[in-house]
């Protein structure tokens, strides 16, 4: 017999119109409308702008087409970039808008957690705030009145639960909004991945919720860009690109397909002698990133080298210096490379001349990384290309359960003594 | 086939098509929510203060004995026969309920703004909860008003003497409840778009005041006149008129009452309806 079928997601549709996101002022609202009549962008927009026909006038599709259907039981992941569609997905299925088309079925109690602690008033004491975020949660008073000694148990701070939560910390807080949400005991369980913030060993907690709860026949939607944890966790996976179902399969091929395409993408740019940046001196050829993974995927465990094809058409003295400056997604210098710092200087043979830069494993953080190079002759900038190439860093297997993005720029692996 | 097989769902979620969407039976169940909010809103603003819920008590009252010493003794807009502090009172403990209504719930959706984009409930639970903690603060207004009032029949020469016109409370606080309540959701909704919104509402309820008999008796404005024209037109002078009619005796006109009653209840309508809409997409918007 066919698991029954408990979530059913049929031609789901999402439209954002442009012109009407962060709209706060009658101003920005008659700037618009002028705007438009002008034919300029909107100069409020929406910012996470994505090209192709995604797009079209002000109308922006986060979902496209979106079908699937979860038996009761499976636990799903839902991966893809950033913008890709998965938290407006996760906002449909909870509730908090409604969808532009199609339509979503479910059966049984549904939970989502976007957040834990929600709607947590700093006045109130811990105690309080049990009773407010279950309510609000929509568990019933009786509920809560039940599993309140085991709640407060499960938080692990009795001590302080009469305690406005203003006095908490933050992780106190997280601790107390989670037990909540543990006790809910939903059919259905819609969790984002910002969910399990706190140390590692309430991670554990965490994720050994899931699974218990995933054991028992609870059917639940994860949704994360971090494909270990997913991989941990889910038996299937959806991969959405661009507002739309890229692949739905097991768990392990889904996530391998993905790391593939995010290995594939910019991290390799090759110039012709015609557009090829630089000067009449010399020229960036091309650029490209090298990881040291058989498998060729980025992580944060492999070293990556950074290699730069160069055409020395005049220089003929050892004053080039190249520096290469490395930018995060949040655009911050992760840091700046400097060649002669490196190797000092050396003449420089005219024709072809490869340069390499390796960096090594266990440096950078997950996420995305953006490089420039900057090219200097005579202590002076020559030319700069900016966001020549960008690498998209991949969890590496990690030592315990923690799950988690790791704040930072970078993540070296120092050396610890005790 | 989709008709018969609907109830095998718990939850549908479909685009929204028309007005009329209000599950009075999730409401319903979500009525632990509405009281814990109400319980949030009067214990959450009092921590920390000395006088706690007095404040509740002594707002209207010395804004009553302000006006009392100003409008009352000074420009001797308030009649004779009555004591002043009482005349005042009986308008400004309506008139403050208003006001704060609308003020509140217009600003629900933008401050809930945060709860409202993690968590689904039904979003009108929040305005109402606003309401009916605002209406406990009108309670325990509407007991002070009746201590003063006693300690008036007992020590004053002009004493307090109320008639049957008492048994109008009821209707009117109904009455008064609904025309906030509709005007205040119809703002929020339209605040989530235009946030200029609630500074208008808060200037212009101040403004409001002299179009409605709070501060002198309707009486007093020349008949035929066009400010006896605007306040007419308000619904809340019916209230206000209406409130000093039960507690204080004063002579109505009763075409007022009708009026406001209806006001208050296509207002109701239709602020209703223009919030259901409104926070559907309400989390798009912010």
């Amino acid at each position: 017999m066919a698991a029954r079928t408990v979530i059913e997601v049929s031609d789901v549709r999402k439209r954002y119109r442009l012109g009407v996101i962060d709209r706060s002022l009658v101003t920005d609202e008659l700037a618009a409308a002028f705007a438009r009549l002008r034919g300029k962008p909107d100069p409020r927009g929406d910012l996470h702008a994505v090209g192709g026909d995604q797009r079209a006038g002000d109308q922006f599709w986060a979902l496209r087409n979106v079908s699937f259907n979860v038996a009761q039981g499976e636990v799903l992941g839902l991966i893809g970039r950033n913008g890709a569609g998965k938290s407006t997905l996760l906002k449909l299925l909870s509730r908090i808008t409604l969808p532009t088309a199609g339509r979503i079925r479910m059966k049984g109690r549904v939970s989502s957690l976007l957040e834990v602690g929600t709607g947590f008033h700093p006045e109130l004491t811990g105690r309080e705030n049990i009773y407010l975020n279950g309510a609000i949660m929509g568990m019933r008073r009786a509920e809560i009145d039940g599993l309140l000694d085991e709640i407060i148990a499960f938080s692990g701070i009795e001590h302080h639960i009469d305690t406005p939560i203003k006095r908490y910390s933050s992780g106190m807080k997280v601790r107390l909004g989670f037990a909540v949400a543990a006790h809910l005991d939903p059919d259905i369980l819609v969790v984002d991945e910002v969910l399990a913030v706190g140390d590692a060993e309430f991670q554990r907690r965490c994720l050994g919720r899931m699974r218990s709860a995933a054991d028992s026949g609870r059917t639940i939607i994860f949704v994360s860009h971090n494909m270990f944890s997913v991989q941990s966790l889910c038996t299937r996976a959806i991969w959405l690109d661009k507002g739309e179902v890229r692949a739905d399969d097991s768990v392990v091929t889904v996530v391998r397909d993905y790391l593939n395409e995010c290995s594939a993408q910019t991290n390799e740019q090759v110039w012709t002698d015609a557009d090829a940046p630089g000067t009449d001196e010399v020229r960036l050829m091309a650029i490209r990133a090298v990881s040291a993974d058989p498998e060729g995927l980025f992580s944060t465990t492999t070293a990556i080298t950074i290699e730069l094809d160069l055409q020395n058409h005049a220089i003929t003295d050892s004053d080039l210096n190249i520096q290469l400056i490395v930018h995060t997604d949040a655009d911050i210098v992760a840091f700046i490379s400097d060649m002669t710092e490196s190797i000092g200087t050396a003449i420089w043979p005219l024709g072809a001349n490869i340069v390499r830069c390796t960096i090594p494993s266990d440096l950078l953080n997950d996420g995305g990384y953006r490089i420039s190079v900057l090219f200097q002759r005579k202590g002076n900038r020559h030319f700069l290309v900016q966001d020549a190439i960008s690498i998209d860093v991949q969890e590496g297997p990690r030592q315990g359960a923690w799950f988690q993005k790791w704040q930072g720029a970078l993540r070296p692996a120092l050396h610890w003594v005790r | 086939m989709d008709a018969e097989n609907r109830s095998d769902w718990d939850v549908v979620i479909e685009p929204s098509r028309g007005w009329w969407r209000i599950d009075l039976r999730e409401l319903w169940h979500y009525r632990d929510l509405l009281r814990l909010m109400v319980r949030r809103d009067l214990l959450a603003v009092y921590k920390q203060t000395i006088l706690g819920p007095l404040w509740q008590v002594l707002q209207p009252l010395l804004t009553a004995v302000v006006l009392a010493v100003v409008f009352g003794l000074l420009g001797r807009m308030a009649p004779t026969d009555q004591p002043p502090l009482l005349f005042y009172l009986a308008a400004v403990v309506p008139w403050t309920f208003f006001a704060n209504v609308i003020q509140r719930t217009s600003q629900t959706l933008v401050w809930n703004a945060a709860l409202m984009s993690k968590v689904y409930f039904p979003r009108l639970v929040a305005p109402v909860a606003t309401t009916l903690s605002t209406m406990v603060s009108f309670l325990l207004q509407l007991a002070t008003f009746f201590v003063i009032a006693l300690g008036y029949r007992v020590f004053s020469d002009l004493p307090w003497a109320p008639g049957i016109n008492l048994l109008a409370l009821p209707l009117l606080i109904l009455i008064m409840t609904a025309l906030a309540f509709g005007c205040g959701v119809l703002v929020a909704s339209l605040t989530t778009r235009f946030r200029d919104l609630g500074f208008l509402v808060g200037f212009g309820m101040q403004l409001l005041i002299y179009a409605s008999p709070v501060i002198f008796p309707l009486s007093l404005v020349p008949d035929g006149s066009l400010l006896r024209l605007v306040i007419e037109l308000n619904p809340m002078t019916g209230v206000i008129e209406g409130f000093r009619a039960a507690l204080l005796g004063t002579p109505i006109d009763l075409g007022l009452l009708p009026y406001s009653g209806m006001a208050a209840l296509v207002m109701l309508i239709i602020g209703t309806l223009v919030f259901q809409r409104a926070q559907r997409t309400f989390a798009d918007v912010v």
